[in-house]
């Protein structure tokens, strides 16, 4: 619904300009001056989603064991730069160029176009085209962060890239012109606000076929099926990556307003804020209250993980929502990734940081909660759109799963597993405790 | 010359070194360790899933003494160590053939 919010916005930019009494106290923004602050919004709210990426990297490094901890930071640092490297040669023209319903254009190497605005031109709720190209990107980063995290400590390097490669340049691109870009989906009336399916729910797809076909550690399930929990090494670092988390989701819901040129759209980027931190709260403490009461003990990667199933619900809707409902549909996130994450354990589907939980599983969960509140939403149109891209991707990304592992193979050998990813594709350690550095 | 080891608990460690020190001990190694005894293990519960910690933190502590002052030594241990609860550790004592003193080359009783 990106570009009909924008006309919505311009639309309400238009109907101030007519109510303008010469003279009064509060003027509509000019053009230019809306522009700027429309530019602004993106490129600011941009960098905000792209320090998700420290976050993705921190609360994997604290998930994952010591001895895979400098490969885990590889791999998310690699696969946001390969998400930026592909959205620009064919990402965001496949997404956002000439959509006839189902694709973009496959025209290669996006590249700036600010001429009209140059020349001293603004069209309504206009904004340069670097900052949107920027904003756009660091989602792509996201949904491909998504997959890092469940596959960890078993995965190739390469074959993983690769996998991110395709991801991030045609499969992502292709679901999300169907909505974004004005495809089929949005035309129908489905709406994802900044992503919840076409984001987190991709990412968690992706990751879900990647879990089933690679397998469960080694180690994680014992031969009776019972779960042999591998605790994370640095549950410190697991807190501070979800914080940034939290942190860069205000860029993340907050710049999906996109636009900043009027005291409209500022007053939804900041309920839209405002409903994002406390759909976290909900989810937090949805999973705290609920971990004391089945297992007697109030577990903390349950509440980190109940914060980003909160982000991830609101995330479908988060300006129409009151605040109370927002904590609501936050804290059914919650509880959805408390009863997801031991339910995945008993399908032996291995997710090393609860990704599939809280980001698929809420993905669905918040793209259908957006019917709560915005009235031109049904729960029917929304669920054709979560089943049609969980389709897709499901198809796409198991096809390219098994295309990696029937030819260059996609999981470590059986002893690079257990002397760590580390010391087989890195050649070092993350702690190196004895020797040279102590 | 004896070799006294140590297996205690690790909030002891201050407690060991203070007492020991007050009866002319001069120095002492401590490493972390972790092992099992009549205590086990316990359980901890990661993510929904219980799992068993067999084998426990503990310190060790090594000294070597002359002759004259192991009795004392291994009572001022045991005293200082000892909770009453299980897990507080065990006491060991080695022959001790050998000392030299690095920096000066003094042996035996002297390097002690």
């Amino acid at each position: 619904m990106r570009e009909i919010r924008i006309n919505k916005i311009a639309v309400a930019l238009g109907a101030a300009l007519i109510a303008l009494v010469p003279g009064a106290a509060s003027a509509a923004v000019d053009p230019e001056t809306a522009y700027v602050l429309n530019s602004f919004s993106f490129l600011l709210n941009g960098a905000l989603v792209m320090w998700m990426a420290a976050g993705f990297a921190m609360l994997e490094a604290g998930l994952v064991r010591k001895k895979n901890t400098a490969t885990i930071c590889l791999k998310n640092i690699a696969l946001y730069s390969v998400a930026g490297l592909t959205f620009y040669l064919i990402g965001y023209n496949l997404m956002y160029l000439d959509v006839t319903g189902f694709i973009g254009s496959f025209s290669p190497f996006w590249g700036a176009d600010d001429a009209a605005a140059l020349a001293g031109t603004f069209e309504d709720g206009g904004y340069s085209a670097s900052s949107d190209w920027f904003f756009q990107m660091v989602f792509v980063a996201t949904a491909a962060s998504i997959v890092s995290g469940t596959l960890a400590e078993r995965i190739k390097l390469w074959p993983f890239l690769t996998f991110v490669l395709i991801l991030t340049a045609i499969i992502y691109p292709i679901q999300g012109s169907w909505v974004w870009g004005g495809g089929w989906l949005s035309e129908m009336g489905f709406s994802d606000y900044a992503g919840s399916t076409l984001v987190h729910s991709v990412g968690g797809w992706a990751a879900l076929t990647g879990a089933i076909i690679l397998g469960a550690r080694k180690g994680k399930y014992s031969a009776d099926g019972r779960v042999q929990p591998i605790p994370g090494a640095n549950l410190p670092l697991a807190t501070l990556g979800t914080f940034i988390l939290w942190l860069g989701w205000f860029g993340f819901n907050g710049g999906s307003v996109l636009a900043l040129g009027s005291a409209a759209s500022v007053i939804e980027m900041a309920n839209v804020f405002a409903n994002t931190n406390m759909a976290a709260v909900g989810g937090v403490l949805a999973a705290m209250i609920l971990t004391q009461i089945l297992y007697k003990k109030v577990d903390l990667t349950m509440a980190l993980n109940g914060a980003i199933g909160g982000l991830v619900s609101i995330t479908a809707e988060p300006a129409d929502p009151s605040i109370g409902l927002a904590i609501i549909i936050g804290a059914v996130g919650g509880v959805l990734v408390v009863f997801a994450v031991p339910l995945l354990d008993k399908l032996k589907i291995d997710d090393v940081v609860g990704a599939i939980s809280a980001h698929l599983v809420c993905g669905i969960w918040g793209t259908l909660a957006v019917a709560l509140s915005d009235a031109d939403a049904t729960f029917a149109v929304q669920a054709t759109g979560i089943v049609a891209i969980g389709a897709f991707v499901i198809v796409t990304s198991t096809i390219l799963w098994l295309i990696l592992k029937y030819t260059v193979g996609i999981r470590a050998s059986e002893e690079d597993e257990a002397n760590g990813l580390d010391k087989a594709e890195l050649g070092l350690e993350a702690y190196p405790e004895f020797g040279p550095s102590s | 010359m004896k070799l006294i080891m140590a297996i205690i608990k690790p909030f002891k460690l201050d407690d060991v070194r203070d007492a020991l020190t007050s009866i002319g001990i001069d120095g002492l190694t401590a490493t972390e360790v972790k092992g099992f005894g009549r205590q086990k293990g316990h359980t901890e519960i990661y993510r929904g899933a219980e799992y068993a910690i067999s084998f426990l933190p503990k310190i060790k502590i090594e000294l070597a003494v002359k002759d004259d002052l192991v009795e004392q030594a291994v009572e001022t241990i045991m005293t200082t160590a000892k909770t009453g609860q299980i897990g507080d550790g065990k006491i060991f004592v080695y022959d001790l053939s050998n000392v030299v003193r690095i920096r000066t080359g003094e042996t035996d009783a002297d390097a002690l």
